[in-house]
This record gives C-alpha cells, sequence and structure tokens, in this order.
C-alpha cells in the first residue's frame, strides 16, 4: 500500500497513510503517515467507536494539509485502551516453537504438492 | 494487574522483526525483502481539505456471495458504504480484534459525514481496492491503475488505509 503511495505522489496526487505497522510504512517511505497504535485491523479506530473513528479521520485530513515535506509521521493520540495485544501477535516461544515447525513442514509438503500437480498437467 | 509495555523495548511493534522471527520459527530461511527507501516523493496540496475531492484505498475486497471477489485491483461505489468487506485472507491481529465494523478500517460513512458537515468538499464517487501482494512489480502496476481512475474522478487528496 505505501509503494501505491508513493507513486500517487510521483504523478500529483497527496496522499496519506492510515495505519498501524509503523516500521513497514516508515521503511518504505511515504509522504504523510498518521500512525494508530492499535493491532492489526482497525487502523480508522476501535470498532463502532464513531467518536474515536471521526478524531482520526480529522486528524489525517489535518495532516494532509500541515505537512511541509516527505516522510512526515504524526502518531495519533487515540490510545487501545489495554497493551496485551503487544505481545501475543506472531508470537514465537518455548510453548509454542514445536507447533510452529510443524506448521511449517506441513505447509512446504503442502507446496510440494501443489507444485508437482502443476508439473505434471 | 494492568498490563503495561515494558519500557526496556521499542512501545511500537516492529512488524519487519516480528514477521521475519516468526516465519523462521517455521522453518523459511529466507526472510521477505520489505520495500525500502531512503527518500520520497511530495506533492503539496493546492487544494484545502474544505474543497477537496478525497478518496479512500484499502487492501479489504467486497464480498460476494459470502466469498471475496476476485483479487485484482477494483473501484467501487462509495455510497452506500459497504456493510461487510472480506479480510479473513489478509494480516491482522485476529486473537486481539475483529473486523465486524468496516469504518474501523474503510471510513466511508465517516467521509460522506464530513462533506455534509462541510470539513471536506465531497468523498469520491468510488473507492479503490488495491491487493496485497509479494511482487512489488504487480503492485506498482496496480499503483497505476489507481492513479488512472484518480484522474479520471478529479481526485483532490487520497487517504491509503492498509488493515
Amino acid at each position: 500500500m505505501s509503494l501505491v503511495a508513493r507513486h500517487l505522489e510521483q504523478i500529483g496526487f497527496p496522499t496519506v497513510v492510515i495505519g498501524s505497522a509503523r516500521d513497514v510504512v516508515e521503511q518504505c517511505g511515504v509522504a504523510r503517515f498518521l500512525f494508530t497504535d492499535f493491532p492489526l485491523g482497525n487502523p480508522c479506530g476501535r470498532p463502532y467507536d464513531r467518536a474515536m473513528q471521526r478524531e482520526i479521520l480529522d486528524s489525517a485530513l489535518r495532516l494532509a494539509e500541515t505537512a511541509f515535506g516527505p516522510r512526515t509521521t504524526v502518531q495519533a493520540p487515540q490510545s487501545w485502551g489495554d497493551h496485551q495485544w503487544r505481545s501475543s501477535y506472531m508470537r514465537v516461544d518455548e510453548d509454542n516453537i514445536e507447533e510452529l515447525r510443524r506448521m511449517g513442514r506441513q505447509r512446504r509438503q503442502h507446496q510440494q504438492v501443489v507444485k508437482e500437480t502443476a508439473e505434471d498437467c | 494487574m494492568e498490563h503495561r509495555p515494558d519500557p526496556a523495548f521499542r512501545t511500537a511493534l516492529s512488524y519487519i522483526d516480528l514477521s521475519r522471527r516468526y516465519y523462521a520459527a517455521h522453518g523459511y530461511d529466507v526472510p521477505y525483502r520489505w520495500a525500502t527507501n531512503f527518500d520520497a516523493p511530495f506533492t503539496a496540496p493546492t487544494t484545502p481539505p474544505t474543497k477537496a475531492n478525497v478518496a479512500l484505498v484499502t487492501t479489504s475486497f467486497p464480498v460476494v456471495d459470502g466469498e471475496r471477489s476476485p483479487k485484482s485491483v477494483y473501484a467501487a461505489p462509495s455510497r452506500p458504504p459497504p456493510v461487510e468487506m472480506f479480510t479473513a485472507d489478509l494480516s491482522w491481529h485476529k486473537g486481539a480484534t475483529h473486523t465486524d465494523d468496516v469504518e474501523s478500517y474503510l471510513p466511508l460513512q465517516a467521509l460522506s459525514e464530513a462533506a455534509d458537515e462541510g470539513r471536506i468538499g465531497k468523498a469520491n464517487r468510488r473507492f479503490f481496492g488495491v491487493p496485497t501482494r509479494y511482487s512489488q512489480r504487480l503492485t506498482m502496476a496496480d499503483a497505476e491503475q489507481i492513479g488512472s481512475w484518480c484522474r479520471q474522478d478529479g481526485v483532490d487528496l487520497v487517504l491509503l488505509i492498509p488493515l
């Protein structure tokens, strides 16, 4: 998505990216980025929280108008509320490492079967 | 007890680090190469938001007969806003939240209200969708298509919202 934003800027459209994966967007490099520090899935605000969603949209509109140069990141002040989600996404620890290895092996076997079937056709 | 982030680490998650570690644990030895740039193009707006035609771009997809519509770049009418979008195949934090409220990632209703209240000029008549792809070459082709639709529609400002 950040690549799309870069292309649009290049051909003359001002853009704002609203997102929660700060490092991914900043590493790609965009003109304006409104960072919402939420779990991935609801970058525009908590589900059904219309007041928060309106504030975030308005922040994006303000950022469009006020950023004076590229790579401008503004962190939205709204909070998700709790922080539990920070430690559970793509978790890898001794409790699940064997299960992840098994899932990886299974997926590679499946991909090999798909590849061989395609070669046979 | 309230869960607090460990101040020995940055609070914003690094999805680059998390995904590299996660897929390495699955046995994938070659990590994904993320788009990396040290510069960024910049267009100064010539129209203030209160007069601008604003378009949204999403990574979610319309639902057709309970299934995801074909996974290619698309344009769809902004009104009425869709009551559901297909997000199941995207990477988001399924253990911590849900995507039942479309406005939480595709705020077409909020944009329409902003237009009614004069906070923007207007909400573009259609919104755009772009698939999340591993190929940067294919993504660039999608970007050109969205650029061409934005020109056709006379868009002044684009808000891009990846899940």
